[in-house]
């Protein structure tokens, strides 16, 4: 029989959870299919041609082709990628702007919370996509291939994410999604900054950087972990739905949202440019949401039964 | 009660000032000129007509005072004039009390929303208590299921799965616009019927996300209720189980669906962008997206004042909600 470490509690409740475990297998697959893209596409998802153009899915074609003739499964393939940097990244810039925001808050509180506070109530207030389309409209689009920025860094954001513009759209929604995270860290600060582990720390001259970060944030950091795993999958929807306005991933590079652009052009002649970038859309942020919840549960001791 | 509202609404001033000075330094703290996509179009404009220009809009003053001047006139609802060709006001624009009613743009893109939460709450409260009582139920897990695919529903996808299946496949309904070309020759009925068909699928699609949440809600919080000692208590005394979950349970587990139907506001106007842009619709969230586009910024931080103040409202009706269903609270008052 295994032992009834925490760790060995939490991997049994998060198996036996099967929806959150198909879930997990997802986005490890979906994960290694964004970073080997390359190898696992059979055409080059640039690829024009124009004898085959709006053609419906065949055995050359699985999913069809789009209506400058490009392999649509190739071009999901690679848009995987993008999409799932657009998660990451974002929700990492969103993850940092949380913690720091939201321990400073918690636990110095006075006027330092209440500005903070005020300020993520304001936030909250105007709705999000409107504060995301202003900010992306009126930021410089070409600011990431612009000579300011070092050679290095534009030619290995140019391997990663095909276009290094895409930067932007990352960093727009991590500035627009960092309230919850903020607010979450908060109550955690809260709950433990008056704990006898903090105090002793304090006594022993730690300074306050130190305990916020190295003992508190350390101990609140499930919840948090909980609620990034959530935000990939708010992410990858918002990505998708920019880029299916026209003001997110910018074509020849590719993104599930701009091939369903194509789709509602085509409407009404070629339905696989519709269907599988949705679909793809759909699983991919159902999985996040199922590992999200099953997480969720698996870290809640409340929840933890005792035949476990 | 009324001295609550009225703190109430005191506590409203700074979020709204606060609203405005995002809404402004937005744009204001952009690289270039907000008068750029007047001028740089414009081969012919001589230095002097630019100075001129930027004159008329304060630009030429601290941004402090710029903002300070806009905060002046905002306060009597004027946003200055839009960029676009026909240069007319922003709120004429939004409001234009020439058209119809029912064709001006704040107006369609409420009705949607008021139609959606309407929709949303007559079905996601008897979905998520009979979800609760029937807890573990092949229903209950269908409509979990249900739920999960529709929190994970990118919902621009499922419009267009719907605009391919209902529009173009069995040609029921119309697939953009808010009434059909020929709207005017039509008959009242034909009239009453032609809009109504155009806001059948754009209703639904927004409406099903937000059921999804709330049905959830509603489960999980009645889950909580029914296994308080009121309710044990109420079935104790022998009530009809139909009246200990209707009368004594459903009341208390509604309170915490208040405070959500009015989080959820800003989602649901910040969606009307993708909603309308997709349908056709020319609503706020249309107008909204084609200013973003042109780069049309009175009328963006106009539109963004607004989206925030209608969250505001929001709030405000959820917390005035609460307080009439929720006696405790009106005790404390």
């Amino acid at each position: 029989m295994k032992g009834h470490s925490l760790r060995n509690v939490f991997w049994r409740r998060f198996r036996k959870n099967r929806l959150a475990a198909a879930g997990g297998v997802v986005v490890v697959l979906m994960f290694f299919v964004a970073v080997f893209a390359s190898f696992i596409s059979s055409y080059n998802p640039d690829d024009i041609d124009r004898k085959h153009i709006l053609e419906s899915p065949s055995l050359k074609h699985p999913l069809g082709t789009d209506d400058l003739g490009r392999d649509v499964l190739s071009r999901m393939i690679l848009g995987s990628r993008i999409s799932l940097s657009v998660g990451f990244v974002s929700v990492g810039i969103a993850t940092f702007i949380g913690i720091f925001l939201g321990a400073i808050s918690g636990y110095y509180g006075g006027w330092v919370d209440s500005i903070i506070m005020r300020f993520i109530d304001i936030m909250l207030t105007i709705p999000t996509f409107f504060l995301i389309l202003a900010v992306i409209a009126f930021i410089d689009p070409n600011i990431w291939s612009s000579s300011a920025i070092p050679y290095w860094i534009r030619e290995s954001l140019r391997v990663i994410l095909i276009d290094p513009n895409i930067m932007n759209i990352m960093i727009v929604i991590g500035l627009t999604s960092w309230m919850g995270v903020a607010r979450l860290v908060r109550a955690e600060v809260l709950s433990l900054k008056e704990r006898e582990f903090v105090l002793a720390a304090r006594a022993l001259g730690t300074g306050d950087m130190n305990i916020i970060f190295r003992h508190i944030m350390i101990n609140s950091m499930a919840p948090v972990f909980v609620s990034a795993v959530l935000g990939i999958a708010g992410a990858v929807l918002v990505e998708s739905a920019l880029s299916f306005l026209g003001i997110g991933v910018q074509p020849p590079a590719p993104s599930w949202g701009n091939i369903l652009t194509l789709g509602k052009d085509n409407i009404e002649i070629a339905w696989w440019l519709s269907v599988f970038p949705g679909l793809a859309i759909l699983i991919t942020v159902l999985s996040y949401n199922l590992v999200g919840e099953g997480l969720r549960d698996a870290l809640d001791p409340r929840l933890w039964d005792v035949e476990i | 009660m009324i001295v609550y509202l009225l703190k109430r609404l005191l506590e409203m001033i700074p979020t709204l000032l606060g609203i405005t000075l995002i809404s402004f330094f937005i744009i204001h703290l952009a690289p270039g000129k907000p008068t750029d996509i007047l001028t740089e179009l414009n081969p012919k404009i001589t230095p002097e007509a630019r100075e001129r220009l930027e004159k008329l809009y304060n630009l030429d003053k601290p941004v402090i005072v710029q903002y300070g001047l806009w905060l002046k006139r905002i306060v009597k609802l004027d946003f200055g004039e839009s960029f676009s060709t026909d240069r007319r006001a922003v709120m004429q624009k939004i409001w234009d009390k020439k058209q119809s009613l029912l064709d001006r743009r704040l107006f369609i893109t409420l009705m949607i929303n008021l139609i959606t939460f309407a929709i949303i709450l007559i079905i996601a409260i008897p979905i998520g208590v009979s979800s609760a009582t029937h807890q573990n139920s092949l229903y209950d897990k269908l409509m979990t299921t249900t739920v999960f695919i529709g929190f994970a529903m990118p919902s621009f996808w499922f419009a267009l799965l719907l605009m391919m299946f209902f529009g173009v496949y069995l040609g029921w309904l119309p697939i953009s616009g808010l009434k059909s070309l020929n709207y005017d020759v039509l008959p009242l009925l034909g009239k009453i019927w032609d809009r109504a068909s155009h806001l059948i699928l754009p209703v639904f699609i927004s409406a099903f996300g937000g059921l999804a949440a709330d049905s959830r809600f509603m489960r999980s919080s009645m889950l909580e209720v029914i296994r308080q000692d009121y309710v044990t208590v109420a079935r104790a005394k022998g009530l009809p189980e139909k009246k200990v979950i209707y009368k004594h349970a459903l009341r208390n587990a509604l309170l915490p669906l208040i405070t959500l139907i009015g989080l959820s506001v800003p989602g649901l106007i910040g969606g009307s962008v993708i909603l309308e842009s997709v349908f056709g619709i020319p609503g706020m969230g249309q107008l909204f997206f084609m200013s973003v586009m042109t780069r049309d910024y009175p009328m963006v931080m106009c539109i963004l004042t607004i989206g925030g103040m209608l969250t505001l409202l929001g709030n405000l009706l959820a917390d005035i909600g609460y307080m009439l269903a929720d006696p405790r609270i009106r005790a404390k008052q």
